[in-house]
């Protein structure tokens, strides 16, 4: 029994002691910035055209599924408020981390573990860097700031695809009143809440991502096993957190 | 600095194991200043780890691990990096960072050693140098994965010796490689070795290199990679034979090659 629990301790133990590390690591010196802007780049330039994608088309099923609801209790006008309140809620935050954790939470894994099985985390440490604060450190900021202004996007794109499900195909609602509607009734909770959940979000991707990537062993057989089960965590938190985080906002 | 007579390097009874299982046990030498020790021992023996543990890398269950005079065994891991500052070490597959050319490899620990930060405009020329002692002159702006075997692990030496650091770890320098491109290899182990007089461990397969290690050295007037019979070198030179973790020798060339044990006389050629 104690055996069959012993290895997911170990391994909590093991990515709570690299969080600890990792997020201290942010106060201290020294600030590798060519590397911060390379993650900045390669998560921000390069999730674009998904997360772009994803938000448009997130935006656009929303709308036509309120439509038939909506519809049959004749309040067809109300579809801006509610693609409005589900995206910057829920499908936004939702969408774009599942994606970036996706795209990058693999890569991350990938790239870490090959560096960790060719033995080059260990010429870092050899050779005077810290592979915390060369490597985690900045995937970690470039996430966390770049998440959640990619989830202001999506959101954006999102409400774009509903208004041109709802005005210009379906023609439920005036466009005036389509945005004025989604404007107005977005509450501050709302957007507080649409900005913590991809803040959140993003530490956990990184992380998660950061340390499959140092904990991979075994040749590249082992880099493919840490790079699954990066994604695989990383998603499966994301979708645990945002209940929880909705459910403490409700609760407020 | 050094004297010859506080020990560079130290292991007191050091054992190591991986969750539960033992990898290194009671391993214990001393090595002083500008002396050499060939680790040799079949593949899985511990060879690796007994290296990674000398630089800290892994930290030892049980023993002690003295470096430089200083018992650092429970040190900081910000300790560790400035002792690491004067070790220069070569990992087995080379240990390159695939995302830096050639040059900024070996310039990596210039630029990051905490004790051996050097200003910018000194960092080209030493790399230049540094890339010149091993042959590899012209390779600057080459991606390691542009490198063969051999070239990749010449510029993983010239990486290792860019800080002339006092003590010199190499894995397994020649494993994989033909026996030309060894020898060359060797030659230049014996080279940095000699010139600087640097305390050297290097861990490998064939007993050839510690051979040439042993009974050679770095000839400076003739230049090149020319090495002259040596036979100073019995006494300057120990050998340390691993087996399942467990150090089964430690002694001289000649008692190596007179020893009786069945698996420490396997890596012995017997003509
Ligand atoms: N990260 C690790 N986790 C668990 N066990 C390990 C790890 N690294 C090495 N080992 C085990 O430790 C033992 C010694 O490994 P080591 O790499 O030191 O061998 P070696 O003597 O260098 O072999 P080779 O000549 O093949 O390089 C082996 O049995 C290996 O399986
Ligand atoms: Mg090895």
């Amino acid at each position: 029994m104690f055996e069959l629990i012993k290895r997911p301790i170990l391994t909590f133990q093991g990515f709570v002691l690299l969080s600890v590390r990792a997020l201290r690591g942010i106060f201290q010196k020294p600030y590798y910035w060519d590397d911060l802007f390379l993650q900045m780049d390669s998560l921000g330039i390069g999730s674009l055209p998904v997360v772009i994608l994803t938000g448009f088309f997130a935006g656009c099923i929303m709308a036509l599924q309120m439509a038939r609801a909506l519809q049959t209790y004749g309040a067809t006008s109300q579809v801006g408020q509610l693609v409005a309140i589900t995206l910057v809620r829920e499908m936004g935050p939702v969408l774009t981390a599942l994606m970036v954790a996706g795209r990058n939470a693999s890569g991350m894994a990938s790239e870490l573990g090959s560096m960790k099985v060719t033995e080059q985390i260990d010429a870092m440490r050899a050779l005077g860097t810290d592979p915390i604060l060369k490597l985690v450190k900045p995937r970690l900021i470039a996430t966390a700031i770049l998440l959640p202004l990619l989830t202001i996007l999506a959101d954006f794109i999102g409400m774009i695809g509903g208004w041109m499900v709802s005005c210009v195909m379906l023609s439920l609602t005036t466009s005036a009143h389509y945005w004025n509607t989604a404007w107005r009734i977005l509450e501050y909770n709302d957007l507080a809440q649409g900005l913590i959940k991809p803040f959140v979000f993003a530490i956990v991707i990184a992380l998660v991502g950061c340390f499959y990537g140092m904990e991979a062993k075994g040749g590249t057989q082992g880099v493919g096993l840490a790079t699954t089960r990066a994604v695989v965590v990383a998603s499966v938190w994301i979708v645990v957190l945002t209940f929880i985080i909705g459910r403490v906002f409700v609760s407020l | 600095m050094p004297d010859a007579q506080t020990p560079q390097l130290a292991f007191h009874n050091v054992s190591f194991a991986f969750d539960e299982t033992p990898v290194l046990r009671n391993v214990s030498f001393e090595l002083s200043s500008g002396e050499t020790l060939i680790v040799l021992g079949a593949a899985g023996s511990g060879k690796t780890v007994l290296l990674k543990t000398a630089l800290g890398l892994l930290r030892p269950t049980q023993g002690r691990v003295v470096l430089f005079g200083a018992d650092v065994t429970a040190g900081s891991e910000r300790e560790w990096f400035d002792i690491r500052s004067r070790i220069g070490v070569l990992f087995q597959e080379g240990g390159l960072f695939d995302s830096l050319d050639v040059a900024d490899n070996v310039a990596y620990p210039l630029r990051n050693q905490p004790l051996r930060q050097c200003p910018e405009e000194q960092v080209l020329p030493k790399v230049e140098e540094s890339l010149k002692f091993v042959d590899l002159g012209h390779t600057l702006d080459k991606y390691p994965s542009e490198l063969s075997g051999g070239m990749r692990r010449r510029v993983g030496i010239a990486r290792a010796i860019v800080t002339q650091p006092e003590l010199m770890l190499y894995d397994s320098p020649t494993a994989g490689l033909d026996p030309i491109t060894a020898n060359i290899i060797v030659a230049l182990i014996t080279k940095g070795r000699d010139v600087r007089n640097a305390t050297t461990v290097m861990v490998t397969h064939r007993f050839q290199d510690g051979e040439i290690l042993a009974g050679f050295r770095y000839d400076t007037a003739a230049g090149g990679l020319g090495l002259t019979p040596d036979h100073r070198g019995d006494t300057q030179t120990r050998f340390l034979v691993l087996r399942e973790g467990e150090m089964v020798f430690l002694g001289t060339q000649a008692e190596l090659e007179a020893s009786q044990d069945s698996y420490v006389s396997k890596f012995v050629p017997h003509t």
